[in-house]
């Protein structure tokens, strides 16, 4: 059983969650990622560690509650438990100083990309983030993120915060400029935002990371499910990723296999509004 | 009563039949095939024993249970001797009473196979498990041992693991099971499909082990949570037993086409998440009239027949050599063709072709005949030019087989491993660090439950020696 410490919303359907896990705190590098399952009976779901506090031996998960499974963990009040987390697991960010780095997160990508950024900025990055929705209402930890970042973007679909658009607008303009085009762009959110970075970044030899969020069952290498089409190889997101070089992914191949339970999702979470086949909290 | 029949009265008994549900019931639901023997049939069985002075049948066991003695005890009707006698020898009876391949072991020495039918031995060693797990208070109360003060971390919770921990705990040492997942038993209960092996089975056998004293641990990835080195500080020994890994690809067009299973996320699904087998499961599976299972194993086996009670009309075995060449036992085989399943053999796959929307539609597959033997003494599959032809297919199962997980010799980097990426050992299971141990499909690569058990019994025998060094 693991403790949850606090819960926080913050903002619509986005919660902060600290647990007790003083050994996944110690062993936790940027980047990881655990598997979560509420209670016996639920689904096992990866989550990425938001953060770690090694001395309080408590880890932070950003969950999005979009869908039955999510919803439920985030429902744990504080002094509440969770009876499995396992981790951390995938490969660590690999972290150096490139000088320039753009932080491009997308949606709940965006707490994906936060360990992302804490680790750059530690490693002496001058980083500019990038971070959109579909409005105001889901931009999430923009405060967190400036303090790290040289330059904080944001982007709304409406309009309604930050430069109307999406998150490739301001990338682009970059690019485009000589004095700011980054060494390394880091790019997590839906396949569609990152296959559009990807695109981008391809031409001018930019160097682009990506985070999966493919299908996962055990996390650990056993099952295959996760597996992902990068160059000519099939590799497995939870132990050769999550990350991976953004302009080898094939996009099209992993956003298609998201979709092989939506039927099945559908019928069993006839009752809410979950809109995507499985959970892609991550 | 004493188990005093001449050798021609034992002669004259046949083998007894174990009782299974009716095919065509079992095939939809998830209950156990085999249904055990009743008293008499056991009895009937155990005096078939001619109990010789040479024991074969213990040679042909992977971890030397005394068969004949359990036997003799059971035909004296003194079953809890016999329970004794097999728990001393065998961590997990009720499971290798189920699923360990006796045709090829044990049974395949026995004396009586030569002109007839082998003793059932592995039916005798599932009912006396069964009576045991059964009459808890009518067991021989277990001494138990003095503790060493030495304390010895086991990683992985299958059946190396736990045999090992079964022995360990015996000679009075404190054990710890580190399990990478949310629950204990491993592939017993991850990949073997309960209508072969009950979950209660594990269940029980597991706390069997926690009544002698020994700690589990779940969602402790060794590895990752925690590596070896730290280990090596915390414990005085170390046995790992963390098992099979990724699944090897077929490398053929279309493998990750939505609809392309490997054995292991299909059983894992089904078996630990309990995916189509209880109503609330929130984990999904897909479910299509035509599934194609790749592969002739134990495994294929399991998928094929999980698959079947899933709900597939055409259920299919595809296997590049001939059913003779099949790697499953008998019995996997014997029950799937009741239950139903095709057997496309000498058949390779080498394509899987798709929908517009990228579903599986069908497997595209090679013809093949038999060659010469080739290294593994088999016959050598080989394509026979322009055979080739579409198996309708919704499901396509990889059950080819599993490579080294890396996840925990990543961070070992004094282990010294095989090219393949298995960890070396000595006989007994000592590996290129002191003190470290192995056994198991990490070792073996892919092989069986009483493989890896055996490897986990010869392993604590060497732990125990080395502790006391």
């Amino acid at each position: 059983m693991f403790e949850v410490v606090s819960n926080e919303i913050l903002a619509e359907n986005l919660h902060k969650m600290v647990l007790v896990a003083p050994r996944i705190a110690r062993a936790r590098k940027a980047g990881q990622f655990v598997m979560v399952r509420l209670a016996q009976g639920e689904e096992r779901i990866p989550l990425t560690i938001g953060d770690a506090d090694p001395e309080a031996g408590t880890i932070t998960l950003f969950i999005q509650a979009i869908g039955a499974s999510t919803r439920k963990i985030v429902a744990t009040p504080a002094g509440g438990s969770i009876r499995d987390v396992a981790g951390p697991l995938g490969k660590e960010t690999h972290i150096t100083n490139w000088g320039r780095v753009v932080c491009v997160g997308g949606g709940v990508g965006t707490a994906v990309l936060f360990p992302l950024v804490k680790a750059l900025a530690e490693a002496g990055n001058q980083i500019t983030t990038i971070i959109g929705g579909r409005s105001g209402r889901y931009i999430i930890l923009a405060d967190e993120l400036a303090p790290l970042s040289e330059k904080l973007l944001i982007t709304t679909e409406d309009g309604s915060l930050g430069f109307k658009g999406f998150v490739t607008g301001p990338l682009s303009e970059m690019l485009a400029d000589p004095e700011r085009a980054p060494q390394a762009v880091f790019a997590v959110g839906p396949v569609p935002m990152m296959k559009a970075v990807a695109n981008m970044t391809r031409e001018p030899g930019i160097e682009t990371i990506v985070s999966l969020n493919p299908i996962m069952i055990d996390g650990t290498g056993m099952c295959g499910g996760c597996r992902v089409q990068v160059g000519d190889e099939t590799k497995f997101a939870c132990v050769d990723g999550p990350e991976f070089d953004a302009h080898l992914v094939d996009f099209d191949g992993l956003s298609d296999r998201l979709t092989s339970y939506r039927k099945e999702e559908a019928v069993r979470h006839a009752v809410t509004d979950c809109k995507i086949g499985k959970e892609v909290a991550r | 009563m004493s188990n005093k029949l001449s050798p021609k009265d034992r002669m004259a008994i046949e083998r007894t039949h174990m009782a299974e549900l009716p095919a065509d019931n079992r095939s939809k639901n998830f209950e156990e095939v085999n249904l055990g023997l009743s008293p008499d049939q056991a009895l009937s069985e155990a005096q078939r024993c001619l109990q010789c002075k040479n024991r074969e049948c213990v040679a042909g066991c992977p971890v030397g249970v005394s068969i004949p003695e359990f036997i003799d005890a059971l035909a004296s009707d003194d079953l809890p001797r016999a329970a004794q006698i097999l728990r001393g020898d065998n961590a997990l009876p009720a499971v290798c009473g189920r699923v360990c391949p006796q045709e090829t072991q044990c049974e395949a020495l026995c004396v009586r196979g030569k002109k007839g039918d082998a003793v059932a031995i592995g039916y005798l060693e599932r009912y006396v498990a069964d009576w045991a797990m059964q009459h808890p208070e009518q067991l021989l109360a277990e001494a138990a041992p003095e503790p060493t003060g030495k304390s010895v971390a086991v990683v992985g919770c299958g059946p190396a693991g736990l045999t090992a921990a079964g022995e360990l705990a015996r000679q009075g040492h404190k054990v710890t099971i580190f399990e990478a997942l949310h629950d204990t038993g491993g592939v017993l209960r991850y990949g073997i499909p309960e209508f072969r092996l009950p979950k209660e089975i594990i269940d029980r056998e597991v706390a069997v082990l926690s009544a002698l004293g020994v700690t589990i641990e779940c969602n402790v990835i060794i590895g990752k949570t925690l590596t070896i080195p730290e280990l090596r500080r915390e414990f005085d020994a170390i046995f790992i037993a963390n098992g099979a890994g990724l699944p090897t690809m077929l490398n053929i067009p279309g493998e990750n086409l939505k609809g392309v299973y490997a054995a292991n996320e299909f059983l894992t699904r089904v078996n630990l998440m309990e995916a189509g087998r209880r109503e609330d499961s929130s984990t999904p599976i897909l479910q299509r009239d035509e599934v194609a299972v790749i592969g002739g194993g134990n495994t294929a086996m399991d998928c094929v027949r999980t698959a079947r009670r899933l709900g597939a009309k055409r259920a299919m075995i595809v296997y590049r050599r001939g059913e003779a060449e099949m790697p499953a036992r008998v019995e996997e085989i014997k029950h799937a063709k009741e239950e139903g399943v095709e057997f496309v053999m000498l058949t390779a796959p080498i394509a899987i072709a798709a929908t517009e929307d990228g579903w599986v539609s069908a497997l595209r597959c090679q013809k093949m005949e038999l060659g010469p033997p080739d290294d593994s003494g088999r016959r050598r599959p080989q394509a026979i030019e322009g055979s080739e032809f579409d198996l309708p297919a919704g499901i396509v199962i990889n059950a080819v087989g599993t490579s080294a997980n890396p996840l925990l010799t990543a961070t070992a980097p004094d282990l010294a491993l095989n090219k393949w990426g298995n960890i070396l050992t000595s006989s007994e299971g000592e590996t290129s660090i002191p003190g470290v141990f192995a056994g198991g499909d990490i070792v073996r690569g892919g092989a069986t439950v009483i493989l890896a058990m055996g490897d986990g019994k010869r392993a604590a025998a060497a732990i125990n020696d080395y502790l006391k060094r």
